[in-house]
């Protein structure tokens, strides 16, 4: 297991209808960008793909920056782009918060004046509340070019707020900042988007910023959609696993926090059906849901709950699919059934003959509970 | 200290260089605007035409003005019929031809700084709910404004500094058109003026110091207020 980010449970399935469609194409050189897409009306979505991929350039087409050479794109039953029509709804009529990779703020005015530049007057009343949410409430007098790299993503993302958009568009906001302020910043965009009811589409290349924010997964390569659903069932796909990190890929679980011990610096948490897990001290509230990013190379079968071992998280589950296994694979992928949830693994593909592993037949999943990184 | 003539020569010569300066501003920030900011058909054209003035002897500048803004001009004769504006020999003509001198000069300057502006800042406000005025006033103008500033002064200087195109368009009338530089030129033609003439040299030194320095000034000032302020840390 790696990192547990304190994240809320994925949701559960929109209730209500996609909110943005989308059907472009566009050419910029050799670069062809080609996506039919409808994503939901809540929740986390992440535009993810190596960088030349086109989740850029996607972005760009929906805020209105550019225009497709051909194609629509509709919010609920409002036309945003529509060439047939010729309409191109401008920027700055589309309502649509944008935060881009690197923070953009005007220099000429303080952050306040930047976070009040676009601000309706019906966000006032929530300013206080955006500004605390962000941690930036002491940098309000400041001038943009004294802001650390994080502060200023900050600022740059309640500016987008303040303006009350219907979707809010983020362009890798984490790039350039360094392993904890990424986390620090990622814990701020999370609690955002538990906090807000906008929509958030965000684009990414890195799996772990994925897997600890996004609730539904746009796989992009080459200009061109090759994968679309909800995160977790993404994860879950053999054939997408070079895409997802390759060696790295890894599951999400959730799971909630039941206590801490903190003579051994640990916390405990448990799976809807009552397993549990232990995992170093987390900052979390009991009950808290989380989300837990465990690589398929951190999970190790045993037949039955084996004696003299170090591995302390053991999990009752079922196998549910196994992956490709021709005769030249060293390792063979398989998917788990934990409480529900799936869990993959990797093991070597003679293991698996000598273990005699099928479909539905139950097995033990062990967990590295020491390959967590203490915060 | 000054003499009547020397008073009217300084009075006549601001006044032109600043109706000059006034009158091409919001044009020239606009042509400005168009060149930094958009691709056009006939752009190479325009620029060419634009920086005609700076190419060509004044003395050329001053003609063209005078067969075309002059009362039998196609252009004079419709303002001379419609608005009854009569531009030759008068100081509005030397304000004209100041500012036709000046214009590439403004042009050039406010389009770099125009240019220098990051068009991203630009996208970012736009994408926060701003127009293209309210952009342009609020982000681009501002940013943009150290090199306003110097592109004015410099229009300003040229303006004051203009004999050519004035002597031939609105020729050297004493207490109408004669400005510094005109009021120079008739001294030294004049025999025993050497001293008036020598005064008028150093008082064409002072205004245009005076004019370097306050551009000088408010440059900084337009500097300091876009600048990073580290002791506000």
């Amino acid at each position: 297991m790696h990192d547990a980010t304190s994240i809320p449970s994925l949701p559960p399935h929109s209730a209500s209808g996609p909110v943005l469609h989308l059907d472009v194409e566009r050419r910029q050189g050799d670069f062809q960008l080609q996506a039919q897409l409808a994503l939901p009306a809540s929740g986390v979505t992440a535009l993810f793909g190596a960088s030349g991929s086109g989740k850029t350039s996607l972005l760009r087409l929906i805020a209105g920056l550019d225009r497709p050479d051909q194609g629509t794109i509709r919010l609920g039953e409002e036309v945003l782009t529509d060439t047939r029509r010729g309409i191109l709804v401008p920027p700055h009529r589309r309502r649509l918060g944008v935060v881009f990779q690197e923070a953009r703020l005007f220099p000429h005015y303080r952050v306040r004046g930047n976070l009040t530049y676009g601000m309706r007057a019906a966000m006032r009343s929530r300013f206080e509340a955006i500004v605390e949410l962000l941690g930036i409430a002491h940098l309000l007098h400041r001038f943009p070019t004294t802001l650390s790299g994080g502060e200023a993503r900050r600022v740059a993302i309640g500016r987008a707020l303040l303006t009350a958009p219907r979707l809010l568009l983020m362009d890798e906001p984490l790039t350039g900042l360094d392993g904890a302020r990424k986390q620090e910043l990622l814990r701020y965009i999370d609690r955002l988007a538990r906090e807000i009811d906008t929509p958030i589409v965000y684009v990414s290349h890195d799996p772990h910023e994925l897997t600890a924010i996004a609730d539904h997964l746009v796989l992009l390569e080459h200009g061109r959609i090759i994968a679309e659903d909800r995160l977790d069932a993404l994860l879950n796909r053999f054939d997408l696993t070079e895409h997802l990190g390759g060696f790295d890929a890894a599951s999400v679980i959730v799971v909630s926090v039941i206590d801490h011990e903190p003579a051994y610096a640990l916390t405990h948490l448990a799976l809807d059906d009552g397993q549990t897990l232990s995992v170093p001290a987390l900052h979390a509230e009991r009950g808290e849901r989380l989300r837990l990013r465990i690589p398929v190379r951190d999970v190790a079968l045993a037949l039955s709950e084996p004696d003299g071992i170090s591995y302390r998280n053991r999990l009752h589950a079922i196998i549910e699919r196994i992956g490709p296994r021709d005769d030249t694979r060293t390792s063979i992928e398989l998917s788990l059934n934990i409480s529900g949830q799936a869990l993959r693994t990797r093991l070597t593909r003679k293991a698996f003959d000598e273990m005699g592993l099928e479909v539905d037949m139950p097995i033990v999943a062990l967990i590295r509970s020491v390959a967590f990184e203490a915060r | 200290m000054l003499s009547d003539a020397e008073w009217q020569a300084i009075f006549i010569s601001l006044r032109v260089a600043v109706t000059a300066v006034g009158g091409i501003l919001i044009p020239g920030v606009a042509l400005a605007w168009l060149m930094a900011r958009h691709e056009f058909r006939g752009k190479a054209l325009l620029d060419g035409i634009l920086h005609l003035p700076l190419v060509l002897p004044p003395v050329v500048v001053g003609y063209l003005l005078l067969i075309s803004l002059g009362r039998q001009g196609w252009l004079g004769q419709w303002l001379d019929s419609w608005f009854g504006v009569t531009l030759p020999f008068t100081w509005q003509g030397a304000a004209v031809a100041a500012g036709v001198m000046a214009f590439p000069l403004l042009v050039r300057a406010v389009r770099l700084s125009l240019e220098a502006v990051d068009v991203n800042l630009e996208a970012a406000a736009s994408t926060l709910g701003a127009n293209r005025w309210r952009v342009f006033f609020t982000i681009t103008l501002p940013l943009a404004l150290p090199g306003l500033l110097t592109g004015t002064v410099l229009a300003f200087a040229r303006a004051l500094s203009e004999f050519g195109a004035t002597i031939t368009f609105a020729a050297n009338i004493p207490g109408e058109t004669r400005t510094l530089p005109l009021a120079l030129y008739t001294l030294i033609q004049t025999p025993g003026a050497e001293a008036a003439a020598a005064r008028l040299c150093v008082i064409s030194i002072i205004i245009a110091m005076l004019s370097l320095i306050a551009s000088e000034w408010l440059a900084r000032l337009a500097r300091r207020r876009l600048s990073e302020r580290d002791s506000q840390r």
